[in-house]
């Protein structure tokens, strides 16, 4: 296949997303300016301007009419994602890292990082279809868990949310009560940082990245561990395919390997599994850096990845992708 | 100007421009759309600057990346105005480009067959040089020099294989190392004609490159002699600065001594660079 690389960001990508009819595809980046594509032929359509620190995440809701992204600069906005506009500003007293629209986009999930005093916290905030009548008030706050909370997500049918970071525990809260509900095992689950979360289409499983070079794919209802990938380089960003039983992992290299690997460029890969075998069917390369987002068009024909490089790699899948045997 | 005056109404050659007079010669342009491969030829007609008629034919791939089957909403969508930074976009800046490799999806390779592979992988994308370590016997994975058994002494023995005759037959001439000395007075020289030993000779020449400025004739003999009968070494000088090109010859009697050095000296670190040590291919002259 022929990637189409865009080139829209000079700093680091962080999150890539799609929209639900898979024609825009966002990506977030360290440079401020979250960026909208065309999902068909890379083509800009438009940045968001107006944060002022990097871009860690980002969610669109479902008719694509709103953007919602959390940045360093420890707000979360609302844009208008046609004109580009700024609907509205969450303040918060640390860097949001993850942001998602809950079914039906009326409920937002947010995670703040730990920041001097502050422990890191889940805010669930009810979103207005009015952007005029959007109170900055939350309506549910769960603190609890140390360190970084790199990524939260609704469960299914809004009831449960689920968080992952960096004490690599994965742990569901009830979203009305803020009580936990479930926590991973330590002895089963990751051993390092959580870096990513992505749930399955339907919902019933998700896929959790960690720096511990391995993925995991769990129940979301029972949060029992039922596959695990194992790579050789720490887990930057994952996706699954909505269309075949595929699993993708992107990832960088660890410290101590920088100054020994080889020179040659474009080197780093995004691994595609099995995922009821586990088994590596393949990898595609072309990274200058290593891979921090991954995402899937909704239609399973083409899947982007962005890059360290600041490069967003959009590819469509050949004919002969479809008809991969082990 | 050649202009048919039996049509006045068309060509006025008063009013019209040079140009256009000109074009009338030319037959029209013709496109031949896409056929099932996707090419599209696109032949023109022009006038050179020497005024000659110059047919240029332009032959296009056309590829569709994907199928872009988009809903209603998706449709609109795409009308929509640039916003944002995106506004000022000149056609000029590439942001997007399609990229000029074609990735492919790599399958790996079975486990065992990929550390073999991933060593012959290696060797065969590693340039010009294998990386060849005697000591540990791996192929692709170090040089000898950089070996990290290399302070057991077990392969140094592995490299004087015929110690006894090697010193013989260097100490027999009685000059001292770097001395040539004539095939028929070696110890171990076959009696048969002169001039069949240089053939046979050239025929066990072993080219040696990579070598480093300040090697000379003697160092390649010595290097070599423990393989066995070695009649001629050559090393390649530049007049100017006295120093080496970085190559030479090696001619042993045997073929099988030859064959020896070079399998054992092909990577073999010597003066801080790595020796290519092959068979020299036969000149014409």
């Amino acid at each position: 296949m022929r990637p189409i690389l865009m080139k829209g960001h000079e700093r680091p990508l962080t999150f890539l997303k799609y929209n639900r009819d898979g024609d825009l595809l966002f990506s977030c980046a360290k440079d401020h300016t979250p960026t909208v594509w065309f999902a068909d032929n890379g083509e800009r359509l438009g940045t968001y301007r107006g944060h002022n620190g990097a871009v860690w995440t980002c969610d669109v809701s479902r008719d694509s009419t709103r953007l919602i992204t959390g940045s360093a600069d420890q707000t979360v906005k609302l844009w208008n994602v046609q004109k580009g506009t700024q609907l509205y500003t969450f303040n918060f007293g640390s860097p949001a890292r993850s942001v998602e629209f809950a079914i039906g986009d009326k409920l937002a999930v947010i995670t703040t990082d730990p920041f001097m005093e502050l422990t890191s916290a889940i805010h669930v905030k009810r979103i207005a279809g009015d952007p005029t009548e959007q109170t900055e008030e939350s309506v549910l706050v769960i603190k609890g868990p140390q360190g970084r909370i790199n990524r939260a997500v609704w469960g299914p049918l809004n009831r449960t949310i689920i968080s992952a970071g960096e004490d690599a525990v994965i742990r569901i809260w009830d979203s009305e009560t803020g009580k936990l509900l479930k926590e991973s095992d330590k002895e089963s689950g990751h051993k390092k940082t959580i870096t990513s979360l992505t749930k399955a289409a339907d919902g019933s499983h998700f896929l959790s990245g960690s720096l511990d070079k391995s993925a995991k794919l769990w129940d979301t209802r029972t949060l029992t561990l039922i596959k695990t990938y194992g790579t050789e380089r720490p887990v930057n960003a994952v996706a699954m395919s909505p269309l075949l039983d595929h699993v993708v992992l992107g990832g960088g290299q660890d410290a101590s390997a920088v100054t020994t690997t080889d020179h040659r460029a474009g080197k780093f890969e995004a691994k595609f599994y099995d995922k009821i075998l586990q088994e590596e069917i393949g990898g595609v390369k072309g990274h200058f850096g290593p891979i921090n987002a991954l995402a899937f068009n909704p239609d399973g024909k083409s899947f982007s990845s962005g890059g360290e490089d600041g490069y967003v790699r959009l590819h469509h899948f050949d004919p002969d992708y479809f008809n991969i045997k082990i | 100007m050649a202009i048919d005056k039996n049509e006045p109404s068309k060509l006025r050659w008063g009013e019209l421009e040079e140009d256009d007079d000109l074009d009338f010669l030319l037959p029209p342009k013709e496109v031949i759309g896409p056929d099932e491969n996707g090419i599209k030829k696109v032949i023109e007609y022009r006038f050179n600057d020497e005024g000659n008629k110059v047919k240029i034919t332009t032959t296009t791939r056309v590829r569709k990346l994907a199928k872009a089957r988009l809903s209603k909403r998706a449709l609109e969508r795409r009308n929509w105005d640039k916003f944002g930074d995106a506004v000022r976009e000149d056609v000029g800046s590439r942001l997007t480009m399609v990229s000029t490799e074609e990735i492919l999806l790599e399958r790996p390779r079975a486990p065992e067959a990929k550390a073999s592979g991933d060593g012959l992988a290696q060797l065969s994308k590693g340039g010009a040089v294998l990386m060849v370590c005697r000591t540990c016997g791996k192929k692709g994975d170090h040089w000898t020099s950089k070996c990290p058994y290399k302070d057991l002494a077990a392969p140094v023995e592995s490299f004087v294989d015929k110690p006894a005759a090697a010193e013989t037959s260097a100490a027999a001439p009685g000059a001292g190392k770097g001395a040539y000395v004539p095939p028929s007075m070696r110890a171990n020289a076959e009696r048969t004609t002169g001039s069949d030993m240089r053939r046979r000779n050239d025929e066990n020449s072993v080219r040696v490159t990579n070598l480093s400025e300040d090697t000379r004739e003697a160092d390649l003999h010595e290097l070599f002699r423990s393989f066995g009968a070695v009649t001629r070494v050559y090393v390649a000088m530049d007049q100017k600065t006295g120093t080496s090109r970085g190559f030479g010859f090696v001619n042993f009697v045997n073929r099988e001594d030859a064959q020896r050095a070079i399998n054992k000296l092909n990577g073999y670190g010597y003066d801080n660079l790595i020796l290519r040590v092959e068979w020299a291919t036969p000149r014409t002259n």
